[in-house]
């Protein structure tokens, strides 16, 4: 029996009827067709699919579209302004080519977002203990954390 | 994933009568372990029913000798807070070492200790601290309520709706980290309370236990040198890939060790 699921995304709300057992990584790749989400693992280890929930970083591909009924959601598509002027933690991944085949890329960024929101001052190290929810096959990790410590005194002055 | 019915429960009476109705039905928590287990058929119920959106679950109390923290309060929540922090500090500390961020901030003190994985952190807390499990039916000791692997004492259809810890004079939580999974190969919870000194470990056998010796050590003298040479024996203990039984015995007394000294901060 399909079930009503209705949530705001990247600031536009949606609605669509889907299977209960739909994961909200799938609702947000395979029926909204925003792709920049990925699905890496699909174990909740690597943290490609990682979005924000009501401000929070979750891992979209561990958890029902149903569960996320109601909620706020921001994917890396809705990250950078309106006129595409990228986020600063888009810009500071750019500027210090915090990728490499930049399929992590995405996961990252958010996840990113997410830490520096909970550490607005983090050193080195509280970077790269948090970041352990994100894998980086390419191991890119050196740049990725360059960019992050970058990247923190900008996004704590956005807001 | 399979198929499956889902409902969103209003209220924990509405979880509980329809969780009584269908023996195949599961709660569904923050479903950090329970939809990854699903995914893999290692769980397969017939039916959820969604805790999500049930207030009354979620939320921390401090009253001065207690700590209650609702079912569904996500781990994150505890690990930020002030009421938290203050009261309890190794228990902040503990939540902040489950998984990742990202499974901090879906995952539940309820959904955790419901399930009882062997190598969950909250059960060594909710064991290490002597807390009182609150249901929807009654109250549970913790001493009771861990009762075998991924087995409590709760019965089909009754639901935790929140845990009330004793504020300790003092504890500590360190554990060897699984590196992959982030799970306890071993961890060891160390509090000195008004009712004596407790020791839980969880990672190391099928089900979160004490370690009678320790606490009797600890008792007389709350320092690390008092557990430096209780051994335990390696028979029973978990064995895989990742550790021997000798290992994780060996690491029980390393833990517990460095739980006593983080407790004395």
């Amino acid at each position: 029996m399909p079930v009503k699921v209705s949530m705001t995304v990247n600031g536009k709300p949606v609605a669509a009827e889907v299977e209960e057992r739909t994961l909200l990584v799938s609702f947000i790749r395979e029926h909204l067709r925003l792709t920049g989400t990925h699905v890496g693992c699909d174990t909740a280890q690597c943290g490609a699919c990682t979005i924000h929930m009501n401000g929070n970083a979750v891992k979209a591909c561990n958890m029902l579209a149903m569960q996320a009924e109601g909620a706020d959601i921001l994917t890396i598509e809705g990250v950078a302004a309106a006129d595409g002027t990228l986020h600063p933690m888009q810009e500071a991944f750019r500027e210090h080519h915090a990728l490499q085949c930049g399929f992590c890329t995405p996961g990252m960024v958010m996840s990113a977002i997410d830490l520096v929101k909970r550490h607005p001052k983090p050193t080195e190290a509280v970077v790269r203990a948090e970041l352990d929810g994100n894998f980086c096959r390419c191991t890119g990790y050196h740049n990725i954390v360059k960019a992050i410590l970058d990247a923190a005194p900008k996004v704590a002055a956005m807001r | 994933m399979y198929a499956f019915d889902y409902q969103k429960a209003k209220s924990v009476a509405d979880a509980a009568a329809a969780l009584a109705k269908n023996p195949d039905a599961k709660a569904l928590a923050g479903g950090q372990s329970l939809i990854a287990a699903m995914k893999l058929r290692l769980a397969a119920p017939q039916a959820l029913v969604d805790l999500g959106s049930i207030a009354e679950l979620r939320g921390i109390k401090a009253d001065g000798k207690h700590l209650v923290i609702g079912a569904m309060t996500r781990h994150s929540e505890v690990v930020f807070s002030g009421d938290v922090k203050k009261a309890i500090p190794a228990l902040a500390h503990l939540a902040g070492e489950i998984g990742d961020r990202m499974v901090r901030n879906m995952g539940t003190l309820g959904g955790s200790i419901a399930h009882n994985d062997p190598a969950a952190d909250y059960p060594a807390a909710v064991l290490g601290l002597g807390a009182t499990v609150e249901t929807n039916k009654r109250k549970v000791a913790a001493d009771d309520f861990f009762k075998g692997i991924y087995e409590t004492a709760l019965e089909p259809g009754e639901l935790v709706t929140s845990v009330s810890f004793p504020i300790p004079k003092r504890a500590g939580y360190v554990k060897f980290k699984q590196p992959a999974s982030r799970f306890a190969l071993v961890g060891v919870f160390v509090a000195e309370t008004g009712s004596g000194v407790r020791v839980a470990v969880t990672g190391a056998s099928p089900c979160v236990f004490r370690v009678p010796e320790m606490e009797k050590a600890l008792a007389s003298k709350f320092a690390p040198e008092s557990v430096a040479n209780i051994k335990l024996p390696a028979k029973g203990l978990n064995s895989d890939i990742h550790a021997s039984p000798e290992y994780r015995a060996h690491l029980v007394t390393v833990m517990a060790k460095r739980a006593v000294q983080a407790a004395l901060g």
